[in-house]
């Protein structure tokens, strides 16, 4: 019994951390720029397609570290063609635009790599498991959780140190007055976009190790995302890395018992909050927008 | 709102809406005979009038209040949902089978309703989406009501019975499409009343200036939460027709890549003019039909109409046609 409730947290955590790099990333260009990127699990399929592309050259570490990056300039790219142009409109039209933008890629992607899944190679010795007992815990495993904890630790330190980190967390409160110090804020979305695409791309090379890949491979984790901002309260990073972790966990703890409800655990979890605390665990008062 | 959006606001003037009007009807009413001379066939009228019917019933809320939903797929679905395991497992009806579907996806939308009211702007767009996964959860799971993946089979529309005669809309693809048109005939003529009505120009003034409209003594919870719900109930009529149409209700009528589809359709057409919709749907429909021909990989196309129709022709079809001519 306690190896098959370990077995589930496990496997909670890890898909809890995928929700968590998926919902910090949207969570990142949703409180600068006000945009919900519906293409942000595309991003992370393309983030692992291209390590599967470039593994054989580059190797897996090569590609842990390349394919983000190629994924953040993709998202730099998109950002400065098409999304700025949207910013002064309706936001109905940035949702629009990344939704049909998820429709291309995955579409793409399925003409590119083919509608099958294919997986890509980690080395040898972190497929191994611990020991025969723990045989659910492999060192990728292990490895994987270490490398979304730098990323968030990463990605907290950029915020709270760094000089452009920093304007991001001004601009979020407000824009207008961060522009009006003089920073070019179009570039700092752009950057905000930028940073958001990589977390996706990382992600995406983590799970082509661990789920495989598929055109679609980001779709089942979009909607978690989404959940996971909503419970831990719009506006606040902090509340999306407890909203992710908590969903994770508790549709983990579900399948222990009640596996036909673990899906279903995480929308019960949002209704309950959305009931009982509309601005979500971490959301700040008066941000109930 | 940019003084962009609101200078496109003002209603077109009497007398090109009623033009409009005539000429969209003109249009419909003679489906059957210019479209049949054309090669086109009745299912894909009927489909551009439900969808056209769930847009129009959508773009209450996104067009004439100013709230985006991008779940409204979940109330189309709901609806067809109802009136399939009406017709299914309680009686031989259409006009109960309609009635069950809007019931179904109206209350549903009244809840969730509640919960949403407070929210703006992408966040609105965001919780509804989820909850529109909701729905979809649940049709996909609950196996042994509604067939889970493979979707509810085994109903068929009943003919219409009306005490005095008979209509045969089960088996004459004709009757059924002036059925579907007088049931859209209906439901748009109602929400046209409604948009008239003072219900209807609180909804524009909340739209237009949210906050004044507070100053005013407005309960703007109360409107966004009843256009909510009467934007629900009759996409859920929609959404009960497309069920009659296709005998058949899947769990992808309540994906959330359907809402956007809404969306785009209401955007596409003209979000700001009362038909846009319709015409969007239209254009959306018979060119997703057109490249659906030819390639299996539509969806790349149709991501490609979302991006163009955003990035060039934003106002829609009916709002550039409005503009240059209105000036």
């Amino acid at each position: 019994m306690l190896q098959l409730v370990l077995f589930n947290v496990t496997n909670g955590l890890i898909i809890g951390a995928f929700y968590v790099l998926m919902a910090l990333g949207l969570s990142l260009i949703l409180n600068l720029s006000n945009v919900i990127n519906f293409a942000h699990g595309n991003f992370l399929a393309l983030g692992g397609y291209m390590a599967y592309v470039l593994t054989p050259y580059i190797g897996f570490w090569g590609a842990l570290l390349v394919s983000p990056i190629l994924t953040a300039i993709f998202g730099f790219v998109i950002e400065r063609l098409m999304i700025r142009h949207l910013y002064a409109r309706d936001p109905v039209y940035s949702l629009l635009l990344t939704f049909g933008l998820a429709f291309i890629m995955q579409d793409a992607c399925r003409y590119i790599w083919g509608p099958n899944g294919l997986s890509t190679t980690i080395p040898d010795a972190m497929a191994a498991p611990l020991s025969a007992d723990l045989f659910f815990i492999t060192w990728y495993r292990i490895f994987m959780v270490a490398i979304v904890i730098a990323a968030v630790v990463g990605l907290f330190a950029f915020l709270r140190y760094t000089r452009v980190g920093i304007r991001i967390r001004a601009g979020t409160l407000d824009l207008d007055t961060v522009a009006a110090l003089g920073v070019n804020v179009g570039m700092l979305r752009t950057l905000n976009f930028a940073a958001g695409s990589l977390l996706a791309g990382l992600a995406g090379v983590l799970a082509a190790g661990q789920l495989g890949l598929n055109p679609n491979m980001g779709d089942d984790l979009l909607m978690p995302s989404f959940i996971a901002i909503i419970v831990g309260g719009v506006g606040s990073l902090t509340g999306t890395l407890v909203g992710g972790l908590l969903i994770g966990v508790a549709a983990a703890l579900t399948t222990v018992f009640w596996p036909a409800a673990s899906e279903a655990v995480i929308y019960v979890i949002m209704l309950v909050v959305l009931i009982v605390r509309p601005r979500g665990l971490m959301g700040e008062e008066g941000t109930l927008i | 709102m940019s003084a962009a959006t609101t200078a496109v606001a003002v209603p077109a003037e009497p007398g090109r809406r009623w033009l409009t009007a005539i000429i969209v009807w003109a249009l419909l009413l003679t489906v059957p005979i210019w479209l049949s001379m054309m090669g086109g066939y009745t299912a894909l009228a009927g489909r551009v009038l439900v969808l056209g019917l769930a847009a129009m019933s959508f773009n209450l809320l996104l067009g004439f209040t100013g709230f985006m939903s991008f779940g409204h797929a979940a109330y189309f679905g709901l609806g067809a949902y109802g009136a399939g395991l009406v017709l299914k497992y309680v009686a031989a009806s259409t006009p109960l089978a309609i009635l069950a579907g809007v019931l179904l996806g109206g209350l549903a939308g009244t809840l969730f309703g509640l919960l949403i009211v407070r929210r703006r702007g992408v966040y609105f767009a965001m919780v509804t989406v989820a909850f529109g996964q909701i729905a979809f959860y649940v049709a996909y799971s609950w196996n042994d009501l509604t067939g889970g993946y493979d979707g509810l089979r085994g109903f068929s529309r009943a003919p219409l019975n009306l005490g005095f005669t008979t209509i045969d809309i089960a088996n004459s693809d004709k009757a059924f499409y002036y059925f579907l048109l007088a049931v859209f005939g209906i439901a748009v003529g109602l929400q046209g009343l409604l948009l008239a009505s003072p219900f209807g120009r609180t909804l524009l003034a909340i739209r237009e200036n949210e906050r004044r409209a507070r100053f005013l003594g407005i309960p703007i919870e109360r409107h966004v939460w009843l256009s909510f719900s009467i934007s629900c109930a009759f996409t859920a009529l929609a959404g009960a027709l497309y069920a009659l149409l296709n005998n058949f209700a899947d769990p992808m009528g309540l994906h959330y890549s359907l809402s956007g589809e809404i969306v785009i359709m209401a955007v596409m057409g003209g979000m700001r003019a009362f038909w846009g919709p319709l015409v969007g749907a239209a254009v959306f429909v018979v060119v997703q039909d057109y490249i659906s021909s030819w390639t299996v990989n539509w969806m790349f196309f149709v991501g490609l109409i979302f991006v163009l129709v955003v990035l060039f022709f934003p106002r829609g079809i009916l709002g550039m046609l409005q503009r240059s001519s209105g000036k």
